[in-house]
């Protein structure tokens, strides 16, 4: 899969957005999966928890001018549980997110994420908290997310991170967006589909 | 050697290879896909001049963004009509059958697969929507994906897939009259939380399950992904043949006879090994409401609401306090209510619009509560209307609608305004889910929603018994 980034390390400043159980529909309202692409979803992250009815800015941390340009967010516990719409993370990556670090995250989130060569790394609650309030006395706090190395370091520190293993090796190896890898294998996919006795309708 | 789980039965016969990444390659039997999580997954095909593997295995529909009542084209939501010609045009071009507004087939794409006998037990399926773990009610491995999945499942009718754990969820004993199987899922997720089912598929049995119909153990397993589970089950069993038998694509005659031995081959062995087992009493649970701004945060009807700093996740019940302004310690009881929907993938089939009937029946939705019922699917539609449902629903001032996802997501018309408090039978209480930002949802069975719309408040429905 050469044409792929080696998603190797992911640095710079960070965003912390606090709270457990963070759905989907927070992260992007329904209305902004009318579109019929993805290419306007980095306008939209967290719409409604930036901005009231009339389009005034509401206090939210993507509103902080002192986080402008975080390219890592800080969350907690079940980030992007609710629904599959990859417009979620695909909102999150165009606004320049280009990592998440967070206690745990929902299943088809942290999916979603990978195939889009994001990584969603976890660790504890106080190595989170440690990290978010670094962020909230400093938002010039640079720091560098190691996939390969499964660390991330800021200032003296250095933190040691968890990600499942497959998901590791897709985006240390660049072969996150897998269509390809798939598509070699058509072949033997046919065979195992043969197999099954249902893809003929049963018959005898 | 151990038993062995469905699960694990149906993840070895559906193995392609392991990839390098150390995932598996996972064929997948049947694709369901809808107008929302589509359109770049066909772009990105185009992109890479690829066709779909298996066209004859993919079925589309609309639901999402469909109007439920003036469905004449072109819609006037001109970002509804742009989406839908979309997913036309590419049904069109690739070769997929397509279940459009005409068809006697559309609606939602959770209804409409088990309904024309797509979903069968022992195969893989996927579809662009979390809500597919509905499925799982007939002993099928059925995943809910992204965008950048559907194109792969489209380009190779496989996913790269980790293996999930086991949780057996036995619900023992018996549910009492007026609980539904809406209150044994809400109670599953209150007790284990929405994240709790991280890492794992939920496989649900027992003497409540067991006992339960095709239409409330689909109920159960919708709602497996709000308790964090990717994947939920039901083993299947002479419930789950005798639904099947006679529809649309399901086997017939010897063909049907070696269906069953197959889909009995697949199901959990008696000496399964689980990874984990949980045992629930069905007559512990009441009629259930949810209060808060997740599937988990819910109590029986004779319960309190939560004090927060003596609840699990005490920043999480303030913050749902702040959106729906309760006060800590007050009775759901009596809630008002200003909407009334029923209807979704949880909660919009038949089954569902007779327990909600049999309450509305002969009484009248209370002035000024604005009452939906939204079928499932057109089949779900035509069937309620051939036993007098729309009838008993439009006497009493509901508002009877055509099939289509609706208020549970309202990206179509229908949704809150405001502050409005909706009675829903759907399936998330997310803060803005069903159309207004500052919209509250309780989630709660259809027929409860019906007694809390004749009502215009929370009311127990063991009452209406």
């Amino acid at each position: 899969m050469s044409d792929i980034a080696k998603i190797i390390q992911v640095s710079g400043t960070a965003v912390p957005i606090r709270g457990n159980d963070i759905d989907t529909d927070r992260i992007i309202p329904a209305r902004y999966l009318k579109e019929v692409t993805f290419a306007r979803m980095g306008e939209y992250p967290f719409f409604d928890e930036r901005f009231d009815a009339s389009g005034k800015l509401k206090p939210h941390p993507l509103n902080d001018p002192q986080y402008k340009g975080a390219s890592i967010l800080f969350v907690n516990k079940n980030f992007g549980c609710g629904s599959s719409r990859e417009h979620a993370p695909q909102a999150l990556y165009r606004y320049g997110i280009h990592a998440i670090v967070g206690e745990s995250f929902a299943a088809i989130f942290a999916g979603n994420c990978t195939m889009m060569g994001v990584p969603t790394v976890t660790v504890s609650h106080e190595q989170v908290e440690l990290m978010m309030k670094a962020v909230e006395q400093n938002p010039r706090t640079q720091f560098i997310v190691d996939i390969e190395k499964k660390t991330i370091t800021f200032g003296e520190q250095r933190i040691v991170i968890d990600l499942p293993e497959t998901y590791r090796s897709a985006l240390i190896s660049g072969s996150w967006d897998s269509t390809a890898l798939l598509r070699a294998n058509l072949a033997q996919v046919k065979k195992t589909a043969s197999q099954l006795p249902y893809m003929n309708g049963f018959a005898g | 050697m151990a038993g062995r789980t469905l699960y694990d039965k149906i993840w070895e016969s559906h193995t392609v290879c392991m990839l390098p990444t150390g995932q598996t390659q996972l064929f997948i039997g049947l694709h369901l896909i809808h107008e929302i999580t589509t359109a770049p997954a066909f772009d990105m095909l185009r992109e890479k001049g690829m066709d779909i593997a298996f066209p004859e295995r993919t079925f589309a529909t609309v639901d999402h963004i469909v109007p439920t009542d003036i469905r004449s084209r072109p819609f006037l939501d001109a970002e509804a009509e742009e989406l839908t010609q979309a997913l036309e045009k590419n049904v069109k071009q690739f070769g997929v059958e397509f279940f459009g507004l005409e068809s006697a087939n559309q609606g939602i794409v959770h209804v409409i697969g088990p309904q024309l006998g797509l979903t069968q037990p022992g195969m893989t399926l996927a579809c662009g929507d979390s809500h597919t773990s509905t499925h799982g009610a007939f002993g099928t491995l059925a995943f809910g994906i992204g965008t950048s999945q559907v194109r792969d499942v489209l380009a190779t009718q496989t996913l790269a897939m980790d293996k999930l754990k086991v949780r057996r969820i036995n619900v023992n004993g018996a549910l009492g009259i007026g609980v539904y199987a809406k209150d044994v899922i809400l109670n599953i997720i209150r007790r284990l939380g929405v994240g709790g089912g991280k890492g794992f598929a939920y496989e649900y049995g027992g003497a409540v399950i067991d006992k339960m119909n095709m239409e409330e153990r689909m109920t159960v397993c919708n709602m497996s992904i709000e308790g964090g589970a990717l994947v939920g089950y039901v083993n299947p069993d002479a419930t789950t043949f005798e639904y099947l038998k006679g529809r649309p694509h399901v086997p017939s005659g010897a063909a049907f006879v070696r269906a069953v031995v197959y889909w009995e081959s697949i199901a959990s062995d008696p000496d399964a090994q689980y990874d984990d087992i949980v045992n629930l009493d069905g007559k512990e649970i009441e009629p259930t409401v949810t209060w808060g701004i997740n599937p988990g945060q819910a109590v029986g009807i004779s319960e309190k609401l939560p004090i927060p700093e003596e609840y699990a996740d005490p920043d999480g019940a303030k913050k749902a306090y702040e959106h729906m302004g309760w006060q800590p310690g007050a009775p759901i009881l009596g809630t008002p209510i200003n909407v009334a929907f029923i209807g979704s993938c949880t909660n919009g089939r038949l089954a569902d619009l007779r327990a909600a009937a049999k309450i509305a029946k002969g009484r009248k939705v209370k002035a000024g509560i604005r009452a939906l019922v939204v079928p499932g699917s057109a089949e779900v539609k035509k069937l309620a209307e051939q036993e007098g449902l729309d009838e008993i629903f439009t006497a009493a001032g509901f508002q009877w609608r055509e099939a289509g996802c609706s208020m549970c997501l309202a990206m179509n018309p229908d949704k809150l305004s405001g502050r409005e408090i909706s009675a829903s039978s759907s399936n998330r209480n997310f803060i803005g889910r069903q159309g207004s930002p500052q919209g509250r949802t309780l989630l709660m069975s259809p027929a409860m929603v019906a007694a809390a719309a004749l009502n215009g408040k929370v009311v127990d429905v063991r009452d209406y018994q």
